[in-house]
């Protein structure tokens, strides 16, 4: 108990890394994935084959890599930005594929008779797609979202390659320094209530979903 | 009038309407008969700026014709938009297409509410509604926009036999406020009992 009490400012120290990686990249990746999608479905060819090849290179590639490339790899092209900023654009730009995806799929399985009757009721594209498609879409990728977001949060722990502390990393580093897996279990455990709390959230969001059917 | 002058569609190699030549008045219930793939539902897209057609004229005779505007549809599955209510269902299109104040849109929704026997029902999701309320729920929607003309898909098609009269009436109310009533069935007797007027659509192969 005394080691925990100990341990537990270091530990909240790297959780604090895991939080905004998290927050940052829920926060931009979905409304990115919402674009990346409309830009896969857009009717100009070119546009949606660059969107697949973005797509493709996002989640046929490691996130991993994605990081390393970003901080290493752009300063050659002159574009040099701190590990953060690194961080986020790696991790926004990967979900953002996945996202699209996932939403893609749900737009796909609104009734193509919701697209005609705001047609026919003369309503603007941008409404059809704010108001009418997309509200139901949300009710139908909920779920897959879900799992997404759970999965970004134990996605956050890549974020060590770049020197940056997490969660996991300070765990690591006590584990090593003390000669005992305690901090570890520890960590898994915060990891578990962070995502037991997520879950919570997603459940009350499809609550609220539950108005219609 | 809404002129229809010589109109061709194809899709690929399958002619589904050849030369066709159709007039309908308003204030008129004009039936449109024939058996299923004569193209009656192609038609009535045709009309409604739902589909493409490769030749002929689509003419609208009224004064105060607004082109895409004049015309409505009622679909036979009515897509009806399951996450607003009944009245968010009526209103939407008028505040988002026709930039009406909400005021004013619920004003005319209500009127349209009542008309149609909708009252009380206004804050139920499509899930709630029956069948039938379902299908005035879909007139509603369809009858705020203020169409020169309507046209409705096979409106007997999923209703009671028992209902089919509730719907002609509505039919024939529609079409004395001056609206031209555009009708999809393959219900003869429906369509002689409240017709004025009925197309019948032969099959064009060959």
């Amino acid at each position: 108990m005394d080691y925990l009490v100990e341990i537990a400012p270091f530990l909240l120290e790297g959780f604090k890394t895991t939080l905004w990686v998290f927050a940052i990249t829920a926060l931009f990746s979905i409304p990115l994935g919402i674009i990346v999608c409309l830009l896969r479905l857009s009717k100009i060819k070119i546009i949606s084959l660059i969107t697949q090849g973005y797509i493709l290179i996002m989640r046929g590639t490691p996130l991993l890599l994605q990081i390393i490339f970003v901080y290493f790899g752009l300063p050659i092209m002159g574009i040099v930005l701190n590990r953060e900023l690194s961080v986020s654009i790696a991790f926004i730009l990967n979900y953002a594929a996945y996202f699209g995806e996932i939403f893609r799929g749900g737009i796909n399985s609104i009734d193509i008779g919701q697209f005609e009757a705001a047609k026919v009721l003369r309503l603007p594209k941008t409404t059809t797609y704010l108001g009418i498609i997309l509200p139901q879409v949300f009710k139908i990728v909920l779920p897959s979202l879900g799992n997404e977001l759970i999965t970004l949060v134990k996605d956050t722990s890549l974020v060590y390659t770049l020197g940056l502390g997490d969660i996991l990393r300070a765990a690591k580093t006590l584990s090593n320094k003390d000669a005992t897996i305690m901090p570890l279990f520890i960590a898994g455990g915060i990891y578990l209530i962070f995502i037991w709390f997520v879950t919570l959230v997603l459940k009350e969001v499809e609550k609220r979903f539950e108005y219609y059917r | 009038m809404l002129k229809v002058e010589n109109l061709n569609k194809s899709f690929g190699e399958k002619r589904v309407l050849r030369n066709l030549n159709l007039e309908f008045e308003r204030g008129n219930i004009t039936m449109i008969t024939g058996e299923s793939g004569v193209g009656k539902t192609t038609l009535i897209r045709i009309l409604c700026g739902l589909e493409t057609y490769d030749s002929g004229k689509i003419i609208f005779l009224d004064e105060d014709n607004r082109g895409e505007n004049s015309i409505g549809l009622v679909f036979q599955n009515l897509n009806l938009f399951p996450h607003f209510t009944v009245m968010k269902n009526i209103i939407y299109p008028l505040i988002k297409a026709k930039k009406m104040e909400k005021r004013k849109a619920i004003l005319r929704a209500k009127e349209l509410i009542d008309m149609l026997g909708l009252s009380g029902l206004e804050d139920h999701y499509e899930y709630q509604l029956s069948g039938g309320q379902r299908q005035r729920v879909a007139i509603a929607r369809a009858l705020a926009m203020e169409p020169n003309y309507l046209c409705f898909d096979e409106p007997t098609s999923a209703l009671d036999y028992k209902l089919r009269d509730n719907v002609g009436k509505i039919l024939q109310k529609v079409a004395s406020k001056g609206r031209g009533v555009i009708v999809i069935t393959h219900d003869r007797e429906f369509a002689k009992k409240y017709g004025d007027k009925i197309y019948e659509l032969k099959n064009t192969d060959n």
